[in-house]
């Protein structure tokens, strides 16, 4: 008995990880860790500094004015919009990354916004404007993100889980299909009438500002879930991201693992395309700038930061593009462009793809 | 099975295609320069040229019946189905390069960014020249292709692959955000309209005097069939062409040069025209094999079929209006891409 008390404790001695230089932790040091916190926080703020300015900076009426509060509910739609698209876009770039074990892609070529606008467009064409007036609102919101993310788990199923199943196959086969669907739905386009086309063109447009506040109640609390889901799914994520091979060899079911987050990935991408339309630079922006910030592969410290950067990079952007530069319209086209541009410098530094 | 392969090793010897798959080869066993000319290439010709004439009589302006028909006639459809002609050649091989060059089948002018490339070339011309004229637009797109198709090159020399299906994917992003740049500045500059108009490829507008330059692909097959060989080789690596004697670097420049004029003339005088360079060389190397300069005529011959066939659908479809052809070409092309890429799966 004494012995096997001796013999528990020489064993929590020698296995005891966490000494000078060995650990078990997300971080390497403490210091990292306080690092970690300090910029999370930072970015938090910012983030809710340049939001409050969105929200109330410039306000044409004086804060004593019953019109006071309409406009900035009106504003806070927005606001709402964005960090419900930073969310999505953030964690769906992350994880998707690390699924495809490849920083340089993003979800976004999967081509979820030519689908989007293929079912709008297939709408009109085939059933006419009447139809297309009545399909809005919550339900049709709700069967068009079903569409998305159904299409995509038979895309996922059908690609990945047979015998010679490979990531980069499925992931251009989406890409194609994106630009299949592309030409296809601007084909119909051409056969409708003007007036079809014109209110046809005025749902396509999707920005920030025009995202319609009535989906609300049934994004916020999908986003959230599966948010959650993916929290709580970092750990697995944590192994997945380290490859087949080894993900097998450590005891995850690797094709079912990354079939799971793809799907959660495709539900939060249904939801930011089916809201503002296509962003195509924005995740990979803000999961690069991420990558630089968390010194740690936890993907359980990524989601956050990664959140938080998203939210700070939409909203400040804009404030600044809206109230000091007086250049509204082409706020998303300059994040796609630095995105893009990030992406360039990312590509040409890594040896590999 | 003796019977068997002695009829394969006959039939060879008459040079006709389909025996050379029998034999279960993927080149033709003996190389000589009179297979070529085959039968079944002067069917295809044949093909090509009922669809040339198909295409001359397609449209809504009677030719027989006006009085100023037969000018009409010569005024816009023989020079729309010349230029079909000449496009077609072009685009699949300037593809047929590209895929030799990199050693990659899935690469074209349009999963490389060069065609994004060639449009942000015109928009400068545009930016410096207010009203500039084709040559000057042709340039610009030729210069530009040149210079974002072989920094592709360079980057995908430079760089270890893991897949070979990851360089379409990053070519096309690279796409991507050449186009957002093309975008910006011509946000910035009030003429997105015209970066909107220019990724639509259509033959409607080619008539007398617009078209002319597409005659210099003329020149370009030329050049490409005088280096067919080296290609060739080049399409068996540094290493290996180096140690054949080829002067690896010199022809991969040589063959970017020619891509990028193809390209560029394209672009400037007709637009976007999607997946053509993929579907035309791959479906021709499904049945032949990849020796370029005997698959040469074979992937013109094809993609010209193919693009004019294409251009028909488009006038015909929803006549009397016509779509632009690239809306066709993408429709159809992802659906062939997507079936040639999950055939070679199950090749492997």
């Amino acid at each position: 008995m004494n012995a096997l008390v001796f013999e528990k404790k020489k064993a929590s001695i020698t296995s005891k990880l966490h000494t000078g230089n060995r650990s078990c932790s997300a971080f390497l040091t403490r210091k990292d860790e306080r690092i970690y916190w300090i910029v999370l926080a930072t970015l938090i703020v910012l983030g809710l500094l340049s939001a409050y300015g969105l929200l109330v900076y410039n306000n044409p009426v004086p804060r004593s004015s019953p019109s006071f509060v309409p406009v900035v509910r009106r504003r806070i739609n927005a606001v709402i919009t964005m960090l419900l698209v930073a969310t999505c876009q953030s964690l769906a770039t992350v994880t998707f990354q690390s699924i495809t074990n490849n920083r340089i892609i993003t979800p976004s070529l999967l081509g979820f916004e030519a689908l989007y606008s293929a079912i709008q467009t297939a709408t009109m064409f085939f059933f006419g404007l009447n139809a297309f007036l009545k399909f809005t609102g919550i339900g049709a919101f709700v069967v068009q993100v079903a569409a998305m993310v159904l299409i995509s788990l038979i895309l996922y199923g059908l690609l990945l889980s047979s015998k010679y199943g490979d990531l980069q196959l499925m992931l251009l086969i989406g890409v194609i299909i994106g630009t299949g669907l592309r030409s296809l739905s601007s084909f119909m386009r051409r056969l409708l009438a003007p007036s079809e086309f014109d209110i046809l063109q005025a749902r396509l447009f999707g920005s920030v500002n025009n995202a319609d506040p009535s989906y609300f109640p049934f994004v916020i609390p999908v986003v959230i879930i599966t948010a959650i889901a993916l929290f709580m799914y970092s750990r697995k994520l944590n192994i997945l991201s380290l490859g087949r091979d080894v993900a097998t060899s450590l005891g995850v079911r690797y094709t079912s693992g990354i079939i799971f987050g793809l799907i959660l990935v495709s539900i939060l991408m249904s939801m930011s395309t089916a809201m503002v339309g296509s962003l195509t630079f924005y995740g990979f922006l803000v999961a690069s700038l991420t990558y630089q910030l968390v010194p740690t592969y936890d993907h359980r410290f990524i989601f956050p930061m990664a959140t938080a950067l998203g939210f700070l990079v939409l909203t400040a952007s804009y404030f600044f593009m809206y109230h000091i530069f007086n250049a509204q319209g082409v706020v998303s086209i300059i994040i796609e462009m630095f995105g893009g541009l990030i992406f360039l410098i990312v590509l040409l530094k890594k040896g590999a793809l | 099975m003796l019977l068997k392969i002695s009829k394969g090793v006959l039939k060879v010897q008459k040079g006709s295609v389909y025996s050379v798959r029998r034999t279960g080869s993927s080149q033709p066993k003996s190389y000589n320069f009179n297979k070529i000319w085959t039968k079944s290439l002067f069917f295809a010709i044949l093909i090509v040229i009922v669809l040339g004439i198909i295409s001359l009589f397609t449209g809504v302006y009677d030719i027989f019946g006006q009085e100023d028909g037969i000018r009409m006639f010569f005024i816009t459809r023989i020079p729309r189905t010349v230029a079909l002609m000449l496009t077609g050649a072009a685009m699949s091989m300037s593809g047929l390069v590209m895929q030799l060059i990199t050693q990659n089948r899935l690469v074209e002018p349009t999963t490389t960014g060069t065609i994004e490339w060639a449009g942000l070339g015109l928009i400068f011309v545009y930016i410096l020249f207010p009203a500039p004229t084709l040559v000057q637009r042709m340039t610009g797109a030729i210069v530009f292709s040149f210079i974002g198709t072989m920094i592709f090159f360079l980057f995908l020399r430079r760089i270890r692959l893991r897949s070979s299906l990851i360089v379409p994917i990053a070519g096309m992003m690279v796409g991507a955000v050449i186009s957002a740049v093309s975008t910006f500045i011509g946000l910035l500059f009030k003429m997105s309209q015209n970066v909107e108009a220019w990724f639509v490829g259509s033959f409607a507008p080619v008539q007398i005097g617009r078209y002319e330059y597409l005659w210099l692909i003329v020149v370009i097959t030329f050049v490409i069939f005088i280096f067919a060989d080296r290609f060739t080789l080049a399409g068996l690596g540094e290493d290996v062409s180096t140690s054949l004697g080829l002067n690896y670097n010199q022809t991969v420049i040589l063959g970017t040069a020619l891509i990028a004029t193809a390209v560029g003339i394209v672009s400037a005088v007709i637009g976007n025209l999607p997946f053509l360079g993929m579907i035309v060389p791959n479906i021709v190397s499904m049945f032949r094999g990849d020796d370029l300069r005997s698959n040469l005529p074979w992937v013109c011959v094809a993609g010209m079929g193919v693009l004019t066939l294409c251009d028909i659908i488009s006038r015909a479809i929803i006549m009397p209006f016509e779509v632009p052809v690239s809306m066709i070409l993408g429709t159809l092309g992802s659906i062939v891409f997507i079936v040639v890429l999950l055939r070679q799966r199950r090749l492997r």
